[in-house]
């Protein structure tokens, strides 16, 4: 008896039970189907971030004021972070002198000054975010103009009144009229739209995206909203390599040169962040995961329960079998399959499941079903029905074939 | 000689009680014999008919199949005996439900690691010279009791056994269903197979070549060899003088 024949046995008995059958596999479907869709919900985020990370220029320091990540490290309370952010330790002069310092490993400098105004085009008014920068933004955060240009050094060092617009603030201003060139209002004082932003995307969970802003010169920033607190500093290292010797030396250079204490500022690269929310997500994909997991154990222990029956109800089939020169091994194979394919096959249905679960699920939040996900669910769904399946198989194996064929 | 049995006892044990199913039984049967075991229900002819066929061990006493001892065999070498060398009919037929003639009578060709196109062909062939040729797809649900018996048969040929074990074949059949089946069993005799049967039917037993009497788990006559010595003297009167006037009543009838 090949192993073929043997699974086509296993294969016609599960059809001779297909409403049993598919009870059965309904367990392996719920918990292959939800460990598999809860940790695409996992990676997805996970997968979400990293490409908004991305998305925001590659190599890039940020150099702020304060200490906004709190005494512990991670982000710290947020009231106490949005103080430290608008303390005044921050120079526009630091630009140019951390830039001749470090020429080798600095490929772009930009300062970034948040603040919030009122907009008007015609007579569309709303309130916006707006963004006190310099043209070498454009390379820092690889952000580069869909329509239009980007303000130029000329208009940053004459103060020009003109302006940047995200692409969602484009649209909620504009609706379909082409910004370019026409005037708006940004605290009553007229402005030149000289150019729209690609899209960024980001923003995802109710906070605000690049593409809501509007981006200014930064002189014109400050004069117009009367305030000349330097928010952030965006640095582009010229390679990878570059970044983390210029976290250290920004900070040595910034102690040294401007008197500033440890506590007066604080220098960190993207990754730094990264890694931080991806330990948070790996451990919530992971949480998510195990929790579903027993769900799985569950359905394991549903094609235990269904198979011993199954071996129970067929005893004399099994004497028979042996009658006629089945060995205990092939009884126990021919079980065991029996049982390995309801959890496959099942595991097979869950992953459909949780892949259009995932499909549907994308509309509104990050989740992405990974190859990995899926083999670790197959893999284990195919185990379970295995380790399940023994005890039973083993059961029927052992049988002796004149009481298994007499058993009524 | 083909199957022969030495001294083969076999005791079950229900709880604390023994019971001695086999006593000491010795025969021996040579090829192209047909052989019927009679006895009442407890004399131990059923048993003698599952320990000499290998479904069930003994619990001592040796037992021959073609001069190799074989009631030591493992599990293994004794389920490629029962695959290989002996053909079982049962009371109860024992088809699987719900499977074609064909599948069914295919079964021990699995076991036998035969290919598919072969095992089609073989059982397809085994079906015909059972008269079944037109019910190839038929599981055993839609057959009747003689053509299920049939097919058992078919299955119980398939593998070409050197010995033939039947177990009350006709017990479950109608008398004409069961005269077809003890004409199909005398004519596999007639081509040289040899058969055992274990009956309690006179008329069924009458088919067999060699009667065999068990009482209380031994053999009390034998055709070839006549009454038992050994037990001749713990043998009840009413008991000798049953086994006489039915010797007697089926010579008559011969």
């Amino acid at each position: 008896m090949t192993f073929a024949d043997t699974t086509k046995i296993a294969i016609t008995s599960i059809f001779r039970n297909k409403g049993r059958a598919l009870l059965t596999m309904l367990g392996i479907i719920i918990g292959v189907g939800s460990v598999v869709l809860l940790t695409s919900i996992g990676t997805g985020l996970q997968k979400y971030i990293e490409e908004q990370f991305a998305s925001f220029g590659s190599n890039v320091i940020y150099l702020v004021p304060g200490n906004p990540f709190g005494d512990s490290g991670g982000f710290g309370n947020p009231e106490d972070a949005i103080i430290e952010r608008t303390k005044k330790t921050l120079k526009l002069s630091m630009i140019p002198q951390i830039k001749r310092q470090f020429r080798e490993h600095i490929a772009s400098a930009a300062p970034m000054s948040l603040f919030s105004g009122q907009v008007q085009y015609k007579i569309t008014e709303k309130k916006a975010t707006f963004i006190g920068t310099t043209e070498e933004l454009e390379k820092v955060l690889n952000n580069k103009a869909a329509k239009g240009q980007w303000f130029t050094k000329t208009d940053v060092d004459s103060e020009k009144r003109v302006v940047l617009l995200g692409d969602t603030l484009a649209t909620e201003l504009f609706g379909d009229v082409d910004p370019i060139n026409k005037s708006i209002k940004i605290n009553t004082v007229t402005f030149q739209v000289i150019g729209v932003l690609e899209k960024k995307g980001g923003g995802g969970f109710g906070g605000p995206s690049f593409d809501s802003y509007g981006y200014l010169p930064f002189g014109t920033a400050t004069k117009l909203f009367n305030n000349d607190t330097l928010n952030e500093i965006a640095i582009q290292g010229r390679s990878k390599e570059d970044v983390e010797p210029l976290v250290s030396d920004i900070k040595g250079l910034l102690i040294d040169k401007y008197n500033l204490t440890k506590e007066d500022f604080t220098v960190f690269e993207q990754t730094q962040i990264l890694n931080t929310i991806n330990s948070v997500l790996s451990v919530l994909t992971l949480g998510l995961g195990g929790i579903a997991a027993i769900s799985l154990v569950v359905g394991g222990i549903g094609i235990m329960n269904i198979m011993l029956v199954t071996v129970t109800e067929r005893t004399r089939e099994i004497g028979l079998r042996k009658a006629l020169g089945a060995t205990p091994n092939q009884i126990m194979l021919q079980f065991l399959i029996e049982a390995a394919t309801l959890s496959v096959f099942g595991g097979s249905i869950g992953v459909l499941v949780a892949f259009l679960g995932s499909l549907a699920i994308q509309r509104f939040f990050p989740a992405a079903v990974t190859l990995s996900a899926v083999l670790l669910a197959f893999g284990v769904s195919a185990a379970v029905g295995i380790i399940f399946g023994v005890a039973p198989a083993r059961k029927a194996s052992k049988l002796s074939p004149i009481e298994a064929l007499r058993s009524e | 000689m083909l199957l022969q049995l030495k001294n083969v006892s076999k005791i079950y044990k229900l709880g604390e009680v023994e019971i001695h199913a086999l006593r000491e039984v010795t025969i021996q049967i040579n090829e192209g014999e047909f052989v019927a075991i009679m006895g009442p229900s407890g004399s131990g002819k059923s048993t003698f008919l599952q320990v000499a066929s290998m479904l069930s061990a003994v619990t001592s006493g040796q037992i021959f199949l073609k001069d190799k001892q074989v009631e030591s065999y493992d599990e293994v070498e004794q389920a490629g005996l029962r695959n290989k060398e002996i053909g079982f009919v049962f009371q109860q037929f024992n088809l699987l439900p719900r499977t074609s003639s064909l599948d069914n009578v295919e079964l021990p060709l699995l076991y036998a690691k035969v290919e598919a196109s072969e095992r089609h062909r073989r059982a397809r062939a085994m079906l015909e010279k059972v008269g079944l040729g037109d019910r190839l797809q038929n599981t055993p649900a839609q057959l009747s009791g003689g053509q299920q018996q049939r097919v058992a048969i078919a299955r119980a040929l398939i593998n070409n056994p050197i010995i033939i074990f039947a177990d009350e074949p006709t017990g479950n059949l109608d008398s004409k269903s069961g005269e077809d089946i003890k004409n199909i069993l005398k004519d596999l005799n007639k081509e040289g197979k040899t058969i055992i049967m274990v009956t309690h039917e006179d008329d069924v037993a009458m088919i067999a070549k060699r009667l065999v009497f068990f009482r209380d788990g031994e053999i009390c006559y034998d055709d070839k060899f006549g009454w038992n010595k050994r037990r001749e003297q713990n043998l009840k009167p009413e008991d000798r003088k049953e086994i006489e006037s039915k010797l007697k009543m089926m010579k008559k009838k011969k």
